[in-house]
């Protein structure tokens, strides 16, 4: 086989790139599932062989366990709040033609923010005596937000109980206000890209305007749903910032997720085979995801 | 027909309330002295309007605020750059198992960090590069890289295959068609990739929180510190986000466009 100049110069512009990505994402994953197998659990590095102690303990752990309840509830209440409200909010943009980059920029802005500025401030909005309560005051209910400790619809499983705790749902709004400007986004192009004949061939057949967003329209979104539901995941499962800035772990590890117990056993408490274990576990999550989604539309693409 | 208008407007005009109060409350409490930043007058407005928490939040962030620029900005072109250059050879020259190489390094557009942090700090470390902003340019150059080359492949997938042939028949070789084909034509490619990046890194949080300490902090740590220390001053922590948030905030008000752009062309298609 003979490679040309230009094929050498073309293999050559990437090896750089690939080689960080090989040494600093592949490797250092290879390190890190390493450190999650040894005994590092002091500011000195130890690496001598422990088999899966660490990951033993993070399943017997009452805070780990804590973590999966919270993550499982914060994916899909954030998920879901991000396509109804991106979804409804392009389609009414849809409809209604006046004003629309005005609306749009409104609620786009929150993208350009940061978890942490993001955290701050619903951190004030939603401090307990004061911000959103006042309104709802005058209908009777006072939430205690990022405070609460109750779980709804709980039951016990082991050790933990199990439902959807109530501060998760002060993170939840924060997080879908700063994210649902990307849905909506997406949804747009998605619907700006639609042919208006398609609609027209819609309502020559006497089908409503319902219709044809069910019929019609919805389906042809589909595509662009997934993408939301998988960028919006490995968003949520490894989300930390967000959560440091605005309420920390909570009062019983209400509102912990693995993100935030990582950075501080690891960093702060130096149990560096511990958080390695919880790192290594996380990528698992985002990979169920991920892996097949890129697989999947590797194979469309090519 | 005119009540379904008045009612889709006036749910659209709701939710802009609900997305434009976390702004409303910033601007007036940072605009109001500490004894003003009552629980029971958060939603008022200021009696006068005071600049002392801007001078305060100003001087606790202004060194952090310089950080952030000496580390977004190199960081920024060193990742569009060599994301330009993978991008143009797995578009326009691509070989056998290029497609399982962008793959690869596609994946680690989405790892959490975390999976990777205790070797790069134990890394950065053995270089002489931990807690200072030539470690986190390097970290964000190096994890900016799936983005960048995803979005600078898709931008090139657009220019038709055509115009390299045509010179390469001119006798173009392959930087010669970089140069003076490719480069040319990348300008909006070069604008959405900077803006996303630079929203990222000025924005980004754990690197800049485990990578640095004090001297070398990012303006998003030292935010995040200002909350933690004394008493909470919430006028000051309000005029400390604002000008924490304000650089990011003027991309996107002067460059909404290409930031749009930017959001979508981060979604992996193509």
């Amino acid at each position: 086989m003979k490679i040309t100049r230009d094929q050498l110069m073309a293999l050559l512009f990437l090896t750089p790139s690939f080689l960080l990505i090989v040494i600093f994402v592949y490797g250092f994953i290879g390190w890190t599932g390493w450190v999650s197998l040894s005994n590092w659990n002091t500011l000195m590095p130890d690496m001598s062989f422990a088999g899966l102690k660490n990951y033993i303990y993070l399943f017997g752990d009452y805070r780990f366990q804590a973590d999966l309840r919270n993550t499982v509830f914060f994916t899909i209440l954030f998920i879901g709040f991000v396509i109804i409200l991106g979804l409804g909010l392009a389609i009414l943009l849809d409809q209604t033609k006046k004003a629309n980059a005005l609306f749009r920029n409104i609620f786009l802005f929150p993208m350009a923010l940061s978890f942490v500025v993001t955290g701050v401030v619903w951190q004030w909005l939603l401090n307990p005596s004061t911000g959103f309560n006042q309104f709802l005051q005058v209908f009777g209910i006072q939430p205690k937000w990022y405070t609460d400790t109750n779980i709804l619809a709980g039951f016990q499983w082991g050790s933990i109980e199990f439902g959807l705790p109530v501060a998760m749902i002060a993170v939840v709004i924060a997080a879908v206000w700063q994210m649902t400007g990307f849905s909506l986004a997406m949804y747009v192009a998605g619907l700006t890209g639609i042919p208006d004949e398609l609609r027209e061939a819609a309502r020559i057949d006497g089908a409503s305007e319902l219709q044809i967003y069910r019929k019609v329209i919805l389906p042809m979104l589909t595509p662009i749903t997934m993408s939301v539901v998988i960028i919006m995941a490995h968003i949520s499962l490894k989300i930390f910032d967000l959560i440091y800035a605005m309420t920390g772990s909570g009062a019983n590890f209400v509102t912990d997720v693995p993100g935030v117990y990582m950075f501080e056993t690891t960093f702060r408490g130096n149990y560096y085979a511990n958080g390695a274990a919880i790192a290594i576990i996380m990528l698992l999550l985002v990979a169920v995801f991920i892996v097949p989604y890129l697989i999947n539309s590797r194979r469309g693409a090519s | 027909m005119v009540v379904r208008r008045i009612v889709k407007y006036t749910v659209l005009i709701a939710i802009a309330l609900f997305f434009l109060t976390p702004v409303y409350v910033m601007l007036i409490t940072s605009f109001k002295p500490l004894e003003e930043v009552s629980l029971s007058e958060m939603w008022a407005l200021p009696s006068a309007i005071d600049f002392s928490s801007y001078t305060h939040a100003f001087s606790e962030l202004a060194p952090n605020l310089m950080n952030s620029l000496y580390l977004v900005i190199p960081a920024t072109l060193l990742s569009a750059i060599l994301g330009a250059m993978n991008g143009y050879v797995l578009s326009k020259w691509r070989f056998k198992g290029s497609e399982v190489v962008f793959t690869m390094i596609l994946f680690g557009m989405f790892i959490p960090y975390q999976s990777i942090l205790i070797p790069l700090i134990q890394f950065l470390n053995k270089v002489g590069l931990y807690n200072s902003i030539a470690g986190l340019i390097f970290t964000h150059v190096v994890y900016g890289l799936p983005i960048t080359t995803l979005m600078f492949r898709n931008f090139y997938a657009n220019i038709p295959d055509s115009m390299i042939e045509a010179a390469q028949v001119d006798g173009a070789s392959f930087l010669g068609i970089f140069r003076r084909v490719i480069l040319p034509l990348s300008i909006t490619g070069f604008v959405v990739v900077a803006i996303w990046q630079f929203t990222n890194i000025w924005n980004e949080f754990l690197f800049a929180v485990t990578i640095t300490n004090n001297n070398a902090q990012p303006v998003m740590v030292a935010l995040q510190n200002l909350s933690g220390s004394q008493i909470v001053q919430w006028n000051v922590q309000m005029a400390g986000a604002l000008l924490a948030a304000m650089p990011t905030l003027l991309v996107y008000i002067l460059l909404g466009k290409y930031f749009v752009r930017g959001l979508l062309a981060g979604s992996v298609k193509g």
